[in-house]
């Protein structure tokens, strides 16, 4: 079997079980929602300043929400389901891409869910938007690789899941800065190719970090 | 060791902390074995398999299965060729019986028409829509003999092998395990109870070291 037909499969397992339970879609983006809504009612009526800090606030609860959406993995796969793909000869990079799609899958999905709400509620200036179509898949690709490393993480040490946002907050930070920047810089005619590099950049090196971890990471679980 | 066991153990130890949970374990399961595991709950006959799965890593000793050293890299070439049953089902809950048993033909590169023809083997063709999470204990360790028809494996390793078996699947059970002795290869089934196994030899779990039992 070829590796990006595992890759695939494990995608498709992933997404599947999610449409089961329908976590992102009943329950973290009502949340991610309540809290951009939640928002304004604590600002005020403040039309300039709701549509100044609107994008910025946008990505933190795309941050802290998105969360949510990455931790999914560490529950989706038990000792007996991880056991089993590695007997299975599934090679891990292929099954950390796997699980890397189908959470940057659904980060995506979590990201464009809230975009009407931002837009309603803020009211930002929309220039330049059509980098949106390069920028949310960048933030999602970068959450994706860095919930299912952490998931990684916390599964081949032990620990408890709970833990692992102290792991992915401070990774995530680069993202965060270079998302908001790029809609700054767009709001105010800017170049964003420097934040772009910058995410693409992260994106990157999370994915070699992902790949080299793989095998390391599915060994050391006892 | 002379090169043609499928299962060799050399004084193979696992220490988990301040833990000693197995200490000089020899075994040797040869081609066309069927071997038994015996021992009281919490005596590491899990991690045993675990070990001889090569899923886990001994701290001492040495061993090969299918001619792969443990411990090397040589193993995931070989993984393959293993199935192993835990005692808690390599099932995804939220997939139907049939959506599980797919996925695992599709990952070893097989078509689905082999998942489907194994759950009817199983007696779970009826059964196949049902939801993981809302079959009975039974129905999803037929599901996982399913797996052992559909990867037949050389090395097949039963972890609790009838519990929670009805006699109709207790004889499933020792068909799937002769079907993989007669093809050359070997079987190791945990169980608690001795009686029903039907096996050419038993070892048993003391205080972490293999006994044979007479």
């Amino acid at each position: 079997m070829t590796f990006w037909r595992q890759v695939y499969e494990v995608a498709r397992k992933d997404l599947l079980v999610e449409s089961r339970t329908a976590e992102v879609a009943l329950m973290t983006a009502p949340f991610g929602a309540a809290a951009l809504i939640l928002i304004p009612l604590a600002i005020g009526t403040d039309a300039p300043l709701l549509s100044q800090l609107g994008p910025g606030l946008y990505w933190i609860v795309v941050l802290l929400f998105g969360m949510l959406v990455i931790l999914r993995k560490s529950a989706v796969d038990g000792q007996a389901q991880r056991d089993l793909v590695r007997l299975l000869g599934i090679e891990p990079a292929a099954a950390f891409a796997g699980a890397t799609a189908a959470t940057s899958a659904l980060v995506l999905f979590f990201e464009v869910a809230l975009g009407p709400i931002l837009i309603a509620l803020y009211n930002p200036e929309l220039r330049g938007w059509p980098w949106l179509f390069v920028i949310l898949p960048l933030v999602a690709i970068g959450m994706g690789l860095l919930g299912t490393i952490a998931s990684g993480v916390t599964t081949s040490i032990g620990t408890r899941t709970s833990l692992t946002p102290l792991l992915i907050v401070p990774l995530s930070l680069p993202l965060l800065m270079g998302a908001t920047q790029a809609l700054e810089g767009l709001r105010l005619g800017r170049g964003i190719v420097p934040w772009l590099i910058l995410l693409f950049a992260v994106d990157l090196a999370l994915a070699v970090s992902g790949v080299l971890a793989a095998r390391p990471l599915e060994e050391a679980v006892t | 060791m002379n090169g043609h066991e499928i299962v060799y153990l050399d004084d193979v130890g696992l220490r988990l902390g301040n833990t000693i949970i197995l200490r000089e374990a020899k075994l040797s399961l040869g081609p066309g074995e069927k071997v038994g595991l015996l021992g009281p709950n919490g005596s590491g006959k899990t991690t045993l398999l675990r070990i001889i799965a090569t899923l886990l890593q001994p701290t001492s000793g040495s061993g090969a299965v299918l001619g792969a050293e443990i411990g090397t890299q040589d193993v995931y070439e070989i993984r393959n060729r293993i199935v192993m049953v835990g005692h808690l089902p390599g099932l995804w809950p939220e997939l139907t019986l049939g959506e599980n048993t797919e996925l695992v033909a599709r990952l070893s590169g097989r078509s689905p028409e082999v998942a489907a023809d194994a759950l009817a083997q199983v007696g779970l063709a009826r059964a196949s829509e049902r939801r993981a999470d809302q079959s009975s204990k039974g129905m999803l360790r037929r599901a996982e003999l399913a797996r052992a028809l559909i990867l037949e494996p050389t090395l097949l390793l039963l972890d609790e092998a009838h519990a929670g078996l009805d006699a109709e699947a207790i004889g499933m059970v020792d068909t799937i395990a002769n079907r993989v002795v007669a093809g050359g290869g070997a079987v190791m089934l945990v169980s608690h109870e001795p009686d029903r196994l039907n096996v050419h030899r038993s070892v048993q779990l003391v205080d972490g070291t293999l006994e044979m039992v007479s």
